[in-house]
């Protein structure tokens, strides 16, 4: 590329019609590298006030919300304070916070709300995982007709809104509740069940995707060698596809952390909900109490945080694979 | 034989997903249309009767207005600006910085994103950000005056003894004066508070002046007095800081004053004719009262349309208030798209337009654009089918406004409601998903185009 003569690369614009004068001014407008790291910088700075803002209500004592705006806090710096945090973990409904604010709010009702919250992430995430790449191997390395349909059939089921399937899964659950004494409804399992099937077609079509790469080759000889396809899977495509399995998952996780839909349906009214409808409850109580609010929000964006920092490229790359492929 | 276990085991482990999109997605969704031709308990069919109640009850209509206000406004703008992020992203050194910054809020959820934005958008200029900044830009070209008006007051209303309304706000003398003479203007309806808080002092007349007009306004409402009006007494305090005019019988004004601390004010050598006292506008300029982001005013178009169809061509504040909070939530995923097309682009050709003497700006429109289209088109696509299931924003931060009927309601959010939320109806609730289905499968076949094309 670096010799490529310059005379031989083909013309892509048609040569500048109209006045030259237009031409010239643009060019002369064109804004400057200062300009642009001083646009973007005002930008970032200006996407981080939400945040930033949430951050410092959840440092501020309870009382001062409604006394005076978040930003003050850059001038007395020493409102910053442990309170709501050591409240939120620790406190009683009846504890009255420094600004004569009570808490209202059961105790360990955040750490139940967390625990739930991972008691549904991550069950629903290996389960997605798992059944996907499972799926994804028989329908790319299988010899059964009609793969190919099977798979544009599952691609076409990515974009079912999964309020289409609320109404009739919940009847299906309290039908099962009936017949056999075991309701889903109302439990964690019968969230789990229905984030795994919603995960299923994007988690098989990205390891589809991934598992067309693989050579063929490689299975081929392995089952001339006399290996199971269980084996196959296990010893062969799975060490391969690690990295792509590692996208699905993190993926998977943050998606089903940050829902609160499936779990409003199904656990809506129960006293162990995810952290989601921890938050979603506490605006709709009659004094809503805007530390537990900021404070609680705080705590729920902690683990996805860490998650997508630790496994930013993994992140990135599975949301991508699902946009561009 | 060995080769038909094969195929059989690697069948098998189909199953498991096959089972779990059969039971939850796909006889779901058939259930969901069937149920849409049966009444509020799904015990009885009734037809069409739900999609005939769909389209003609002024809650669903509203709830379609509002999907159809998300669809045209959200997709374009979210890909403009990612688009615009990735490019100017590439001039800068600390773009991985700058990308991460505008990422994160997709990492959060959306209900922890809305509750900070329920914040940022509260009416108290003191709490919320945004009317915040509201307070001290309206202040700055718009200075409030020393006696702001509450909402719905008028100057006139203040007026009790020699005063009459003028023209734009105004209030000025009834009486016509002469140089030499003088005039007392009494107005109520001011608290004392904001009286001491201006440094008022008792009222005083002030004596006549040759060649001057001199005259007082005051704060005409004695405690000892409450009845006669129009008299000064010792209880009753001056107006300070006020702006008068004097005006000629014309109109024009000959000179303006300050009232002092007792209320009084003097022209001095005002030559002949008649004049009168003005008591300026900008006296009454009402501070800013903060931006209802999150309440119920809507931008209605002006007509004599009927009360629905007027209803459903206005534009609701929460609206633009939810669509700003999503922009937020969203640019990050827009731009990273973007940015992993370009990454991908032949440089060359840019180099080459470069090279051929094409002005940045026509590089960017006639060979960046272009070459980008299908990413710009995916990610347009995804977001249309993103803000047609729209639901999380609506319930978190339009909150009251998000029940059926309501200002910020959506057909998901009327599927949650009517399904689930009392008021249960379950076969119209059935008709809004069958719809919403029925509105996203474009999108399916876009997708299913786009994939087996390759």
């Amino acid at each position: 590329m670096t010799t490529t003569p310059v005379t031989t690369t083909p013309p892509v614009l048609e040569p500048p019609q109209g006045p030259r004068k237009a031409a010239g001014l643009l060019k002369r407008l064109r804004p400057s590298r200062l300009v642009v790291n001083i646009v973007l910088g005002a930008i970032a700075l200006f996407w981080l006030v939400p945040t930033l803002s949430m951050m410092i209500i959840s440092f501020r004592p309870a009382g001062l919300f409604e006394v005076s705006g978040w930003w003050k806090v850059f001038s007395a710096p020493s409102q910053l304070t442990l309170q709501n945090y050591k409240e939120l973990f620790t406190g009683g409904s009846s504890t009255v916070l420094g600004g004569g604010v009570p808490s209202g709010l059961a105790p360990g009702s955040v750490l139940d709300a967390l625990r739930t919250s991972l008691e549904i992430s991550v069950p629903a995430t290996i389960l997605v995982t798992a059944i996907s790449s499972l799926a994804a191997y028989s329908i790319v390395f299988g010899r059964w007709r009609g793969r190919n349909a099977v798979f544009l059939t599952i691609v076409g089921l990515m974009v079912v809104p999964l309020q289409v399937a609320l109404i009739p899964v919940a009847a299906l659950y309290r039908d099962m509740g009936s017949l056999t004494g075991w309701n889903p409804f109302g439990t964690i399992t019968g969230v789990v069940i229905f984030h795994v099937a919603f995960g299923l077609p994007f988690g098989v079509f990205l390891m589809r995707n991934f598992f067309v790469g693989l050579p063929t080759a490689l299975i081929e000889a392995g089952r001339i060698d006399g290996a199971g396809e269980w084996m196959l899977f296990r010893r062969v495509v799975i060490p391969l596809g690690i990295a792509a399995a590692a996208s699905l998952a993190i993926f998977q996780f943050i998606w089903v952390w940050n829902d609160l839909l499936v779990a409003l349906v199904f656990l809506g009214g129960d006293p162990h909900v995810p952290l989601t409808l921890f938050l979603y409850d506490q605006e709709r109580t009659l004094a809503a109490n805007f530390w537990i609010i900021s404070t609680g929000s705080m705590v729920s964006i902690v683990v996805p945080l860490i998650v997508f920092l630790a496994f930013q490229r993994h992140f990135v790359r599975g949301m991508l694979a699902g946009a561009v492929k | 034989m060995r080769q038909g276990q094969h195929h059989l085991q690697s069948l098998a482990f189909l199953v498991p997903g096959a089972i779990l999109l059969l039971a939850i997605v796909v006889w779901p969704t058939i259930a969901t249309v069937r149920y849409s031709f049966y009444n509020g308990t799904a015990t009885r069919a009734v037809g069409l009767s739900n999609y005939k109640s769909l389209f003609s009850t002024a809650d669903t209509l509203i709830a379609f207005r509002n999907n159809v206000i998300w669809v045209l406004v959200f997709p374009f703008i979210v890909t403009v600006i990612g688009l615009v992020f990735a490019v100017l992203s590439e001039r800068i050194r600390w773009a991985t910085a700058f990308k991460t910054v505008i990422f994160l809020p997709i990492v959060f959820s959306v209900t922890a994103s809305s509750l900070v934005f329920t914040q940022i958008f509260q009416l108290d200029p003191h709490i919320g950000v945004m009317n915040a900044i509201g307070q001290t830009v309206d202040d700055w070209f718009n200075p409030p005056g020393a006696y702001p008006l509450s909402a719905g007051q008028s100057a006139v209303s203040l007026a009790t003894s020699g005063v009459v309304a003028a023209p734009h706000g105004a209030l000025e003398s009834s009486a016509t004066l002469r140089a030499g003479g003088t005039v007392k203007m009494g107005l109520t309806g001011i608290s004392p508070d904001t009286l001491t808080v201006l440094g008022a002092r008792p009222a005083r007349v002030p004596a006549p002046s040759p060649g001057a007009v001199t005259g007082l306004v005051w704060r005409d409402f004695s405690i000892s007095h409450p009845s006669n009006v129009s008299a000064v007494y010792p209880d009753e305090d001056g107006f300070p800081n006020l702006h008068v005019a004097l005006l000629r019988s014309d109109g024009s004004t000959v000179a303006t004053a300050t009232t002092d601390a007792f209320g009084r004010f003097s022209f001095a050598n005002v030559g002949p004719g008649t004049f009168r006292v003005q008591v300026q506008a900008s006296n009454f300029t009402p501070s800013f009262s903060g931006t209802f982001w999150l309440g119920p005013q809507s931008l209605t178009p002006t007509s004599n349309l009927g009360q629905t169809a007027q209803a459903l061509l206005s534009i609701p504040l929460i609206d633009i208030s939810m669509i700003l909070a999503y922009l937020w939530i969203w640019a990050g995923f827009t731009m990273v798209v973007v940015a992993a097309g370009l990454a991908a682009l032949d440089r060359e050709a840019l180099e080459a337009a470069h090279v051929d003497g094409a002005t940045e700006w026509q590089t960017f429109r006639r060979v960046t654009i272009p070459m980008l289209a299908p990413v710009l088109t995916v990610v347009f696509v995804t977001m249309v089918i993103n803000v047609l299931k729209i639901f999380d924003i609506v319930v978190n931060l339009g909150i009251d406004s998000s029940q059926p009927g309501g200002q910020a309601s959506t057909l998901a959010s009327d599927v949650y409601y009517l399904g689930f939320g009392g008021g249960v109806h379950t076969g119209l609730a059935s008709a809004l998903a069958v719809m919403l289905f029925v509105l996203v499968v474009p999108a399916m076949l876009f997708n299913l185009k786009r994939i087996s094309g390759k």
